[in-house]
């Protein structure tokens, strides 16, 4: 006879062969190992949560050490590849595959390990894309995850780094997989349940706090001139004509200026309400002056920011909260708001192809996207109308029937021309092209795809491609914002000086700024103690960025 | 270490009376840049001392960007970089010039 239940059955095998180990739920962190040995089979699809901040490090280590005849090549599916151990788990043979989005940190030993054949690569997916991927195709077996705490029973309270852990959950235990949490304590009462306990099988006490990576402070005393002049050319040039006031900003320096402009740049513009009152956005430290002159009506959150916590939980009318009062974030919520409810991304890249095309990838290193790709691209599936929505699809398709066009989300790149060290942000042929030839992969790893940008920011003016009718124009537009890179050099004059006189290209005398008007005493906040002054003291920094 | 000097005829002199003046400091990324007002009101010169290797090309769209756009006549740069980005020796001259213009000494 046919048996539907054999999954079922294998899971129920899995959590006893590990409910010797437990008490109840409960388990030693000194017998973490022996549980995953209990628990975890060789090619299994694990989840080693491992997100953008928040790490699940004692699984990690636990994993780690494995006896390698019971557990090897495994399968890990992770959004973030974060820790040291992440890695270490290839070159121990304990995994061999790896479907994951985002490897800021380590980055650069990543690419030797791809190139070196340690790690089989499934795909480098958007956050929205590999979670979609937990509920079709890579379903995990096994869930290791972190949280701050838990009951007796297991329920579990995350803190305000939620993150992706209700999504994993989700696609781990309704699919007969096995969820083993680690947890800083158990108490008699969780402040808030974020997962509840019956998706919940086992659960580790870690001796010390899982590890959060402040991933989203920039220290505005790191902001210079040149950010401060594209920041002042993004408002007056995007935020102000469009009336952006749905938005999502990325981490670089260039946007953490436009948070501390708004306050003093915007105010005298008159944009205050108009403008940047609604994001999909981290809890950006840099954004607290704003917040405190009252621009900012509302903000939901992919995870948290060390430091934070407080002024998040005094400003209950800004983020959203639980009933303890803390932040509860969420990563697949917030990509989905950022997708479909936002008009407007904006953000860095390290380098920038004559079609716009944009990727993090560089020969040395593969950092993955994070929120980016998501963030950075127009929702084919999106109906509601917006007053930028809808006149940035006019711009692209200035004869269609206004009835039926559809209208463009604004995907906006900013940057320097050059970067660190004096690379250049744009190039004829992305580094992520020679990767994928390489590694033999049928997909170079685009962050950002060119037909999605609609406009790209330097300090040497706005382009603006929505306006660009061939790839020619497009070509030139782009190279008319590419300063004095080789790319910015090869332009071809004459056709800049057409786009700039049709207002594809913007310079900052076009929107009427002076480029010596770009002085840091236009931030809001000049230093981390400028933020926490204007936070009441609410804001407490990680002691990296104190220096007093 | 490498050295540049570039000299431009120009079409007018530099406005303002002040004889001297200094902008921005050496650090990495930034750069110094020293004006005298020294040469004859058709001529300019910059003298270039920087950190790093093979920027020539770009050093010589720079300067003749700047040169083009401010006529600074009469004016010798002697300009200390610390591997500056462009954009940054841009705006570095241009304040140079903004401070030199002003009246006094």
């Amino acid at each position: 006879m046919t048996s539907w239940q054999n999954n079922r059955a294998a899971r129920d095998a899995r959590i006893a062969a590990g409910a010797g180990l437990a008490h109840g739920k409960i388990v030693e962190s000194r017998d973490a190992t022996r549980l995953l040995e209990a628990v975890i089979r060789p090619g299994d699809r694990v989840c080693l949560e491992g997100d953008n901040q928040k790490q699940a490090d004692l699984l990690s280590r636990a994993l780690l050490a494995v006896d390698l005849s019971r557990i090897n090549d495994l399968h890990m599916v992770q959004s973030g590849v974060v820790l040291p151990e992440h890695l270490d788990l290839f070159d121990r043979g304990v995994a061999k595959r790896l479907d994951y989005a985002y490897s800021g940190p380590q980055s650069a030993r990543i690419a030797r390990m791809l190139f070196g054949g340690k790690i089989a690569l499934g795909a480098v997916h958007t956050y929205l894309e590999l979670f979609a991927r937990y509920f079709i195709d890579l379903t995990p077996h096994v869930a290791l995850i972190a949280a701050v705490s838990a009951d007796r029973e297991g329920n579990l309270f995350t803190g305000p780094n939620t993150e992706d852990t209700p999504t994993v959950v989700e696609a781990t235990a309704f699919k007969d997989g096995v969820v083993i949490a680690q947890v800083n304590e158990i108490v008699d009462t969780v402040p808030r349940v974020d997962i509840p306990a019956d998706r919940v099988h086992f659960i580790v006490k870690s001796d010390k706090p899982f590890f959060v990576e402040p991933l989203f402070t920039r220290d505005p005393s790191a902001i210079t001139e040149g950010q401060i002049l594209t920041a002042m050319l993004a408002i007056k040039g995007i935020y102000a004509p469009y009336g952006v006031q749905r938005l999502n900003h990325g981490i670089g320096f260039s946007t953490a200026a436009i948070e501390l402009l708004l306050p003093t740049f915007g105010e005298r513009l008159g944009l205050k309400g108009r403008i940047a009152t609604h994001f999909a956005l981290n809890p950006h430290p840099a954004l607290i002056p704003a917040i405190e002159s009252g621009w900012v009506r509302q903000i939901h959150s992919f995870g948290s920011e060390v430091g934070m916590e407080d002024y998040i939980r005094a400003r209950s009318d800004v983020y959203f909260t639980g009933p303890d009062g803390s932040l509860r974030s969420n990563r697949a919520f917030c990509q989905t708001a950022g997708l479909y409810a936002c008009d407007m991304f904006i953000g860095s890249t390290l380098q920038i192809d004559l079609q716009g095309n944009s990727s993090t990838i560089t020969a040395s290193r593969i950092a993955g996207f994070g929120g980016a790709p998501n963030m950075g691209a127009d929702a084919r599936g999106r109906r509601h109308p917006s007053e930028p929505w809808l006149r940035a699809g006019a711009e692209s398709d200035p004869d269609g029937a206004a009835l039926l066009r559809r209208g463009r989300k604004l995907v906006v790149q900013i940057g320097e021309t050059f970067g660190d060290k004096n690379v250049p942000l744009f190039v004829e042929k992305l580094d992520a092209i020679e990767l994928a030839e390489k590694l033999n992969l049928e997909l170079a790893p685009i962050m950002i795809y060119g037909d999605d940008v609609t406009h790209i920011v330097t300090e040497e003016g706005v382009a603006n491609l929505l306006l660009c009718r061939t790839a020619q124009e497009r070509e030139q537009a782009i190279r008319g914002v590419a300063g004095y890179t080789d790319v910015g050099r090869r332009r071809d004059h004459s056709m800049v000086a057409q786009l700039r006189q049709r207002g594809v290209i913007r310079r900052p005398e076009d929107l009427g700024i002076n480029p010596l008007d770009a002085d840091r005493s236009l931030l809001a906040a000049r230093s981390i103690k400028d933020l926490v002054r204007w936070s009441g003291g609410l804001y407490a920094p990680p002691s990296k960025f104190r220096n007093w | 270490m490498e050295d540049f000097s570039f000299q431009h005829n120009v079409r007018a002199r530099a406005g303002g009376t002040r004889q001297t003046a200094i902008v921005g400091v050496v650090a990495s990324g930034n750069l110094e840049v020293l004006v005298e007002r020294v040469l004859p009101d058709a001529e300019c010169a910059l003298d270039i001392k920087t950190a790093a290797l093979g920027f020539g090309e770009v050093w010589r769209a720079v300067i003749g960007d700047f040169v083009e756009r401010y006529s600074p006549g009469g004016l010798r740069f002697s300009i200390n970089d610390g591997g500056a980005r462009p954009d940054t020796v841009s705006l570095r001259l241009a304040q140079a010039v903004r401070l030199i213009a002003e009246n006094g000494q």
